[in-house]
């Protein structure tokens, strides 16, 4: 009896093994390119191409991060991607806070079909309004300019379903304690129900900001100088201009400058994030 | 009069006011150019003459090409493939860490999905590199296997890259599926006996049936829509053995200037996820538990 009992225990603890053991190895599997693009950019051209491959640096090399940014005008690329990423999320949070808070909090006529319009831009990908996008930017003449980069991509029906299921949870009695206050509708909206929804607020924002971070084909398709490039645009060029050896140090070390705003951005809004992906899927 | 006096109320009007901005953008940048596409699909224009009327026959000369097949074959087996392993390996990852306090590994998973893509391609290209990189090597293969520069291996290889990047993403909402599983059954469960592999399959798996459901429909959505990833790694190529619907009408429009057959292929693409999407929200109300 005892013995069986602990054959019993050896063999949980053998799972447990086991599963701690696939985790890691998933883990370190999913790590293992990120390190990989660290360590190689800390190398010198010759023993990146020694063969077998070398894990470590050696000489420790730190000039790949110098250099790079004579090749190419990394600190503009990064600035842009800044500008428009920060922009893109204000604008976004502020547009789409505005309008999920009259979905969930103002009754008027018409308010369900409305938002299921909304809701059913959501079906349209992207990619298929590039062509027709890419002319009405013309016709604005928008090319190679920030509104380009920022201001098609401040709408979605994602932002607004996500603040209006965020304002619905609020107590029904806010307005009328706002309106015996002498409070209008767009006053209650800034001074009471706003400051309610930071969590919302900062969920769609990591969320916006991490997208914008990374978009790589509106900004390729609607700028053509190296002033108006983002990061990602900007690194895609390069890794494309490389003819006879390509200068791996640089490139991975533009690529880890690239990814540390958007791992910062992750790793402090984590919980936002996840929840966003799990609203994300009570959506679609 | 009555009627009139309730449209225009104060209501209608602060409403009108919070949604503008949302709709104003709403309807010039997502609306008017999905009607335009639609309009451009019928018209032969190379921004130089001006656009002539013709008709279907973008469409038909489509479904008369051999390549428009080729394209269609390699979306599919693109989307495909990556969603069946986009789903096991998070289901099975998912099991392992449910009701596990393991926020490392969270993150761990997840680095590569906010991860842009340029990185990821940079990085997966000196990983595949045939001579020098270190995937071969760890394969002890030598230089035989060509990845990006083989038609039979460039389609896998940037299937495994979409997979990598993937998982964390899937695992998250199973984990959501998992714990929406109440804890009653886990005790029954364990009253039973039932645990590990035979739990899983009698237990987990068809308590999990709408949320695997909507990842597949999900990852094989978001995967038709796949630009940068080809763009980045492959060009379409070699031999167009790559070349996926989106890069194909990229292509089209920004480097041939065939815009109305750009716009019959995105039409096409849209009719497709579109479909996907309305099986999705005609099944949403089985797995939607508050709404």
């Amino acid at each position: 009896m005892e013995n069986k009992e602990k054959m019993g225990i050896k063999r949980v603890n053998q799972a447990k093994f086991f599963v701690y053991f696939l985790l890691t190895a998933g883990a370190l599997s999913m790590l293992a390119p990120f390190a990989w693009m660290f360590i190689t950019s800390l190398m010198q051209q010759k023993q990146i191409f020694s063969y077998p491959p070398e894990v470590i640096p050696d000489p420790l090399y730190i000039k790949n991060y110098v250099e790079v940014t004579k090749s190419i005008p990394v600190a503009v690329y990064f600035f842009n991607s800044a500008v428009v990423a920060v922009l893109t999320t204000a604008g976004q949070l502020f547009i789409a806070s505005m309008a999920g808070y009259a979905f969930a909090r103002i009754s008027f006529k018409h308010r369900e079909p409305l938002f299921l319009l909304f809701l059913a831009t959501t079906m349209i990908p992207p990619q298929v309004n590039i062509v027709p996008l890419f002319f009405i930017m013309r016709e604005l003449n928008w090319i190679d300019t920030y509104q380009a980069l920022i201001i098609p991509g401040l709408f979605g029906g994602f932002g607004i379903f996500l603040m209006r299921q965020w304002f619905k949870t609020l107590p029904a009695g806010l307005e009328e304690a706002a309106k015996i206050d002498g409070c209008n509708p767009l006053q209650t909206y800034f001074k009471i129900a706003l400051p309610l929804a930071l969590p919302a607020l900062a969920t769609l924002g990591i969320f916006t900001f991490i997208l914008t971070w990374n978009s790589f084909m509106w900004p390729l398709i609607v700028t053509n100088s190296d002033s108006m490039r983002t990061l990602p645009v900007g690194l895609a060029v390069f890794k494309g201009s490389f003819r006879e050896t390509t200068e791996w140090g640089q490139l991975m070390a533009c690529a880890v400058i690239s990814v540390i705003p958007v791992i910062g951005v992750f790793l402090l809004g984590q919980k936002y994030f996840i929840k966003g992906i799990m609203l994300g899927g009570m959506k679609e | 009069m009555y009627k009139f006096k309730n449209i225009f109320s104060s209501n209608y009007w602060w409403a009108f006011l919070f949604i503008l901005p949302a709709f104003l953008g709403t309807f010039i940048f997502i609306i008017v150019p999905i009607f335009i596409s639609f309009a451009l699909g019928f018209t032969e224009w190379n921004l130089i003459s001006p656009a002539e009327f013709i008709g279907i026959r973008n469409y038909s000369e489509l479904f008369r090409s051999k390549i428009f097949y080729e394209v269609l074959f390699n979306t599919f087996y693109y989307a495909f493939a990556t969603a069946l392993f986009s789903i096991i390996i998070p289901l099975v990852l998912a099991y392992a860490l449910d009701r596990k306090g393991t926020g490392f590994y969270k993150s761990a998973y997840f680095l590569p999905y906010v991860t842009p893509m340029i990185v990821i391609a940079i990085v997966w290209t000196w990983i595949f590199d045939p001579n020098y990189g270190i995937l071969n090597w760890l394969l002890g293969v030598g230089d035989s296997i060509k990845w990006l520069y083989d038609e039979r291996f460039a389609m896998p290889a940037l299937i495994i890259v979409s997979v990598w990047k993937n998982i964390g993403y899937n695992m998250i909402i199973f984990l959501a599926g998992l714990q929406a599983i109440p804890d009653s059954v886990n005790e029954a469960c364990k009253l039973d006996g039932a645990a590990g592999i035979k739990k899983f399959f009698l237990i987990t798996l068809p308590l999990l049936t709408p949320t695997l459901f909507f990842v597949s429909i999900m990852t094989v959505i978001s995967s038709f829509q796949v630009f940068d990833l080809v763009y980045l790694m492959t060009e379409g190529g070699p031999e167009n053995s790559t070349m996926i619907m989106v890069y194909w009408l990229f292509k089209q429009a920004f480097e041939y200037f065939n815009i109305g057959k750009a716009s019959a292929i995105a039409y096409i693409l849209f009719i497709i996820i579109l479909v996907l999407t309305l099986i999705q929200w005609k099944t949403r109300k089985k797995w939607v538990l508050n709404e």
